[in-house]
């Protein structure tokens, strides 16, 4: 199997050998070196490409198969967009990105036709050089927190038009009318009716037919399994489109709206994250191979001086609309700055453009140099920026912190039980936001009619843990009721959210004690107030004055909680002889009574 | 559990945290729990949690004409639950300030044991102060609620009462809640000095 295959082609092993390792190599280096990933792996991809060490010969072969990166990319958008969101960013999506992708490919298409390119390619050039590298800019926006400051806004806001904008400009593609554009038999109103048709479908089917799936799958409870239905449900829709003739991008994206709204929205998008993440990797990884440096040596001047417009065309239009938008004069140009390259659409523009024959084919590789080159220009700019530019507000403005939007809960609830439930509408109770983990379907849907934000997951997840805001959060409580798996969560987050306080259900005695060895410091005993409040209910019934049953209560707690030190103490020393549950339990209780034999109550005429 | 009336005119607010181990205030409360026209309220019956509500609170103060505080005097004061019940329910807009003036023109009345004797509450006694000084945080909070606070009733060296004695205290207590507003002690003036207890063992 492998020796037939392995003579002309190398094998699937050794070529996931020389990505993954130029992944793993180069990535990490740009990020110490404060260049962003996409740069490592666009360096990678020229190291292993035909420029650099030749181990990948065919860099078209692997380009079209990443190009599903940017379909999950798509899709992910897709799920960020509830309509709540969408509506509070309808203005600054409409306007800044309007205004921005229309100016900015119009001088560009403006600048391609003054040099002598065709009317067609002027088009095609506009629109693929206005676009901006999402990848790119939200990384670093993220990075420096800048999401919830104006620029940040707006930035979204601009990316996100792209990102729309890309949508209608592939599907339109074809009608530009290239030579090889049309080859289908059908009129055009049989295509159009087919894309119609197919997006209803999946709007329809979507809405219908998912939830109920997903609950379906979920109740297995295969982990795997739930991905692989993720998976499957982006590349059918993909599929779908591709088959009546639409962009894959266009599909992936709705299939994405259409689960924006959905409880298993957070985990879905902790299934592809990492498919994307990696697949967007060998994306750029396939546009550095590509990347063709005989042409910037042929060419030098004329690349160069491509790029230089670019940027100043692209930073003239941001920084021209940065006071309008609000954006205050020290950010106004980090704002530019972050949003000054070609973006990976430019390269799928290009690629599909040249396919559709809409595009001249001497054309595309170097389109795909000066984006590229000015990707690599980005971190130097952001250089440029906080070295000099910056440092000159400084002196004048006091120097604000960017405004602290905390867009997560303070509180991540995992386990929507019995318990769970109870802390949860404390909390909701006293307006505080919390997010929630569960992963009985059946509860979250009940939950959900009552307004509540629950989430289908697996709190054992460390990906889920960090998709649920366990960065930024203050606070956990853990309620499940899977003894083992409580532990699992405490650990989990100790070890990577050490600074998240955690608040931890334990079922009986002997769970508190093995809570307390995994380090929580006071795990509350689920059933304990529940029966002793039971107990000062029958002190009552048996004629207690309600104080006098409350203070026997309040006794026997602190009496408990101090037996409770006591045996833990002897159990933590004997860990290595450990005895049976049953016979730990039943030791502990004997201590226990022994020791409620010492709680007195009042009695006696001694009181005035 | 709340005995009585609860729109009565009469409102005891009764606290102790020992009820059980106190004879005295078992017998004063027997005799006028059942009366017709009082409402026997025992906060800390109510009120274990000291999570006191309010709106009921206020709702019987507003029917009450005459309000009873009935505690032994602990530490020169009252036990817990009462000034945590004044700091709750005597609130601006309710019991002063800008249309606070659910109480004004209503009678206060405390009726208080104590452990020690009645000399020890001399300037020469064991306590050093007479209970009238002691007892001026809760007159002055009557007065500033534009009640009238009036002549309390003190039972001294409860524990040591002999049962005709705290039989005869009970019923003079029963007296004068069911003979009120006849039987109503003095109100008292700023600086009125009421030279110990209405009643004396």
């Amino acid at each position: 199997m492998i020796g037939g295959a392995g003579m002309s082609e190398p094998n699937v092993f050794e070529s996931a050998l020389v990505y993954l390792g130029a992944t793993v190599l180069a990535v990490p280096l740009a990020k110490r070196l404060g260049f962003g990933s996409v740069l490592g792996y666009l360096a990678a991809g020229i190291a292993i490409g035909p420029w650099g060490l030749r181990l990948v010969q065919s860099p078209e072969r692997i380009l079209h198969f990443a190009d599903f990166g940017v379909v999950l990319l798509m899709f992910l958008i897709g799920l960020e967009l509830d309509p709540r969101r969408l509506r509070a960013l309808r203005r600054p999506i409409l306007g800044a990105g309007g205004f921005q992708l229309t100016v900015t490919a119009v001088l560009a298409g403006a600048v391609a036709l003054a040099v002598g390119v065709g009317l067609r390619d002027a088009v095609v050039i506009g629109i693929g050089m206005a676009m901006s590298s999402t990848a790119i800019a939200l990384q670093t926006m993220a990075e420096r927190h800048l999401l919830g400051t104006p620029a940040g806004h707006t930035g979204f806001s601009i990316l996100l038009f792209q990102d729309l904008a890309v949508i209608p400009v592939l599907a339109l593609l074809p009608l530009l009318g290239g030579s090889g554009g049309v080859q289908g038999a059908n009129p055009v109103w049989v295509d159009v009716a087919e894309g119609i048709g197919a997006i209803l479908a999946v709007v329809v089917v979507g809405r219908l037919l998912t939830r109920p799936l997903f609950r379906f799958i979920a109740d297995a409870g295969l982990r795997e399994v739930f991905t692989a239905f993720s998976l499957l449900i982006v590349v059918g829709i993909a599929l779908l489109m591709q088959a009546v003739g639409l962009s894959m991008a266009l599909g992936a994206f709705l299939a994405g709206v259409l689960l924006a709204e959905s409880e298993y929205r957070r985990a879905v998008e902790t299934d592809i994250e990492p498919f994307k993440g990696l697949l967007m990797g060998l994306f750029f990884i396939a546009v550095g191979m590509s990347m063709d440096f005989s042409l910037l040596q042929t060419e030098t001047a004329k690349i160069l001086t491509a790029v230089l417009v670019l940027l100043v065309i692209k930073i003239g239009v941001l920084g021209a609309m940065a006071p309008t938008a609000g954006i205050p004069g020290r950010q106004r140009a980090l704002f530019a700055f972050l949003l000054s390259q070609g973006g990976e659409f430019a390269f799928v523009l290009f690629a599909a453009a040249g396919a559709a024959g809409v595009l001249a084919p001497e054309l595309a590789p170097m389109l795909t140099l000066v984006v590229a080159l000015s990707m690599l220009a980005t971190p130097l700019l952001l250089l440029v920026n906080e070295r000099l530019i910056e440092p000159r507000f400084a002196d004048r403005s006091p120097v604000r912190p960017a405004d602290a939007i905390d867009e997560q809960s303070p509180v991540i609830i995992v386990g929507f039980g019995r318990v769970g439930q109870i802390v949860g509408r404390l909390l909701h109770a006293n307006r505080i936001p919390t997010t929630i983990l569960d992963r009985d379907p059946s509860l979250i849907e009940t939950i959900r009619k009552f307004g509540f934000k629950v989430f289908y997951g697996d709190g054992a997840r460390l990906d889920l843990l960090r998709a649920a805001g366990a960065e930024s959060a203050r606070l956990i409580v853990v309620a499940v009721d899977d003894h083992s798996q409580t532990a699992e969560i405490v650990d989990l987050v100790h070890q990577h959210f050490p600074n998240l306080t955690v608040l931890a259900r334990a079922w009986d005695l002997v769970h508190a004690f093995d809570l307390r060895d995994h380090g929580v410091e006071r795990p509350e005993r689920e059933s304990f107030e529940g029966a002793l409040r039971m107990g000062e209910t029958a002190l009552r019934t048996l004629g207690f004055g309600a104080y006098q049953a409350k203070q026997a209560a309040h006794r026997f707690r602190a009496c408990d909680e101090q037996t409770n030190d006591r045996i833990y103490a002897v159990h933590r020393q004997d860990l290595s002889k450990r005895i049976s549950i049953a016979q730990e339990a039943r030791r502990d209780l004997e201590a226990l009574i022994q020791s409620d034999e010492k709680v007195l109550l009042e009695s006696g005429d001694r009181e005035w | 559990m709340p005995t009585g009336q609860q729109d009565a005119p009469i409102l005891v607010l009764f606290a102790h945290p020992a009820f059980r181990a106190s004879r005295v205030n078992r017998a004063l409360s027997d005799a006028i729990r059942n009366l017709p026209g009082v409402h026997f309220h025992d906060l800390l019956e109510a009120y274990p949690d000291f999570y006191i509500d309010v709106a009921a609170e206020q709702r019987r103060l507003r029917m009450a004409r005459l309000v009873v505080f009935q505690h032994p005097v602990y530490w020169y004061s009252a036990p817990a639950i009462i000034k945590h019940w004044m700091d709750q329910v005597l609130v601006n807009g309710f019991a002063y300030g800008t249309g606070g003036d659910a109480l004004a023109g209503k009678d206060l009345l405390q009726v208080v044991t104590t452990g020690a004797p009645g000399d020890a509450y001399r300037t020469d006694g064991h306590h050093d102060y007479p209970l009238v000084e002691l007892l001026r945080p809760v007159e002055q909070t009557a007065r500033f609620c534009r009640m009238h606070y009036l002549r309390p009733v003190v039972i001294y060296a409860g524990r040591g009462l002999s049962d005709p004695a705290l039989e005869e205290q009970a019923f003079s207590y029963r007296a004068l809640l069911a003979g009120y507003p006849q039987t109503r002690p003095a109100p008292l003036s700023v600086g009125d000095d009421w030279g110990g207890g209405h009643e004396r063992a």
